[in-house]
């Protein structure tokens, strides 16, 4: 039986209610909004590159504590990688919220392990990815909204 | 205190007859309140359904032998208990589609994109309604050049029946209009609606989707031109929905399909069709859901729609009361339970919706969250999402108190 306390974790809440890299950045070099039509979660998120690097990653919007906590959690990890290990890690991460319930958790995977519970509630998996494929979008700079039917 | 609900259903009595409520959910008692999105059934709808197949099934209208014969009397015995179910002057004027949604759709193409509607003809539509009520509306705007109005709701939840009385004019040409809203419970004075409409020379397309299942309706007394609704909110099969039309105004409603059933001759090039409503039942029907439909409405006939209501109000009040004792819990539309049905949309300070419904459901407790395809209404009151729960003949205090107690939890975890 899923346990709530595995998909609200401490770690989870906190970044939910104390959301990092919450802000706009002035001098992004590109931005992409998602959105999840389902909830109404909406999410822009801000990068700021250089030379291939994330310099900077923010983002701003509206969302459930599972979308927050991912994308506050998603700005922290990628901060000074390159775009091909951020498209890494979102792989990665992609994989552990849809693994089956008790596979093991990829270790590489670091802080972000903490919303592996998600796998345990499919219909959360959206929430949790959002932002990662909002990332994606700006990393691509694609202009359009990103939408997760 | 909040009153102890009165005993108006056997409510253990009723749960016995549905077969999922004896399931557990994550080891916890089901506590099914999504009744808006869709209801339960009964072993009796599922058994009328069952015996279609395992006994006579045949297809309706055409077969010659025993079989076909049976099977056309009880679709046609379905599509008159329907018709006596909403106090429909015959059952030529109950059509069976898939959904509301196709109802509302079959309305506004035969009636609007195909029919009469001209250029500059108007549409008076409320902010409050359901997608499909506001989608297909969209197409006759978009090939008829009809105008499209919109009657705001109060801060109560109520409609702006001012605002209504301004926006009819010599050019409206059709009024549409919810009985009940799917996020606010509002039950709207679709009689007196009507009445204005028609003083227009307008008619009134009536969403009874979210009315249908959970109080007594009375077509003729509303005067409504047009009625929608869909079986699997009211115990029935899914895939099998209602349109109620005035006898002249189906005459003069073009049909949405093409093809075998709905034709009395047919010639290269051109064709003439069937009676109403068969005009509108284009292909195979859904037989085993029409008469699914009609062992649902033979149990809520049974159980009487007034005490369906009664019971209603009853759960309505005692969660609302319950509710409104919660600190950092919101409810949405009226207060005052005769002008409301059972349907709470509530939101908790500090937590998502998404994040309410599920640890709800860790607890077993089943409550829908979004923006319930309504989301011209959630715009218009700023709301991203709530939370809804819905309550049915199934439920009882015990299934509010377990709501209580859910959100007790939701505020412990994001305390």
């Amino acid at each position: 039986m899923p346990d709530l306390r595995e998909l609200y974790q401490d770690t989870i809440l906190d970044h939910s209610k104390r959301p990092r890299n919450f802000r706009e950045i002035a001098d992004a070099n590109s931005k992409a909004v998602g959105h999840n039509p389902l909830c109404g979660d909406r999410v822009t998120v801000y990068v700021r590159l250089d030379n291939g690097t994330i310099a900077d990653v923010s983002f701003v919007g509206q969302g459930c504590a599972i979308s927050k906590a991912s994308a506050s959690l998603m700005t922290d990890a990628v901060k000074g990688k390159s775009k091909a290990d951020a498209h890494g890690l979102f792989e990665r991460f992609h994989k552990m919220v849809t693994a089956r319930p008790g596979d093991p958790v990829d270790a590489s995977l670091g802080k972000l392990a903490v919303l592996s519970g998600v796998c345990e509630f499919p219909v959360r998996v959206k929430c949790a990815s959002l932002a990662w494929h909002t990332l994606e979008a700006a990393l691509e700079r694609k202009q359009e909204t990103v939408s997760l039917e | 205190m909040a009153k102890p609900a009165k005993i108006l259903l056997n409510v253990p009595a009723i749960k016995a007859d549905f077969p999922i409520l004896q399931r557990t959910v994550r080891d916890k008692r089901l506590v099914y309140l999504d009744s808006a999105a869709t209801s339960q059934k009964p072993k009796q709808v599922i058994d009328a359904t069952s015996d279609f197949y395992s006994r006579y099934n045949a297809n309706v209208h055409r077969a010659i032998y025993e079989l076909g014969e049976e099977a056309t009397r009880e679709y046609e015995g379905a599509r008159e208990k329907v018709a006596a179910f909403i106090q429909a002057k015959s059952p030529s004027e109950i059509a069976f589609t898939k959904s509301t949604t196709e109802s509302i759709n079959l309305v506004a193409y035969g009636y609007g994109v195909k029919g009469k509607i001209q250029k500059g003809d108007e549409i008076v539509g409320t902010v409050m309604e359901h997608h499909s009520n506001h989608v297909p509306w969209h197409f006759v705007k978009d090939h008829k050049g009809a105008v499209l109005k919109y009657v705001d709701v109060n801060d109560d939840g109520t409609l702006k029946m001012e605002q209504y009385d301004e926006l009819l004019t010599n050019r409206t040409k059709i009024v549409t209009v919810t009985l009940c809203s799917n996020v606010l419970g509002t039950i709207n004075p679709v009689k007196e609606i009507a009445k204005r409409a028609h003083e227009v020379g307008a008619i009134c397309v009536v969403d009874a989707a979210q009315a249908a299942p959970h109080m007594p309706i009375d077509v003729q007394s509303l005067d409504a031109d047009f009625l929608a609704f869909s079986g699997h909110k009211m115990l029935g099969p899914t895939g099998i929905g209602v349109l109620y039309g005035k006898q002249e105004l189906f005459e003069a409603t073009e049909p949405l399909l093409g093809g075998g059933e709905m034709i009395r001759e047919v010639h290269l090039g051109w064709a003439k069709w069937n009676d109403v409503p068969y005009k509108f039942e284009g292909g195979t029907p859904n037989i085993a859901g029409a008469i699914g439909l009609g062992a649902a409405v033979d149990y809520l006939t049974k159980i009487g729609m007034d005490a369906v209501r009664g019971h209603e109000m009853e759960m309505t009040e005692y969660a609302l009361e319950k509710l409104a004792r919660l600190k950092g819990v919101q409810t949405y539309g009226p207060k005052d339970v005769n002008k409301r049905a059972g349907v709470v949309s509530f939101t908790i300070d500090g937590a998502h919706p998404h994040d309410i419904a599920s640890i709800l459901d860790v607890e077993g407790i089943c409550v829908r969250s979004g923006h319930h395809c309504a989301q011209p209404l959630m715009e218009r009151f700023s709301l991203p999402a709530t939370a809804r729960a819905s309550f049915y003949i199934y439920n009882d205090v015990d299934d509010v108190d377990a709501l209580v107690a859910g959100i007790k939890r939701v505020q412990e975890v994001f305390a």
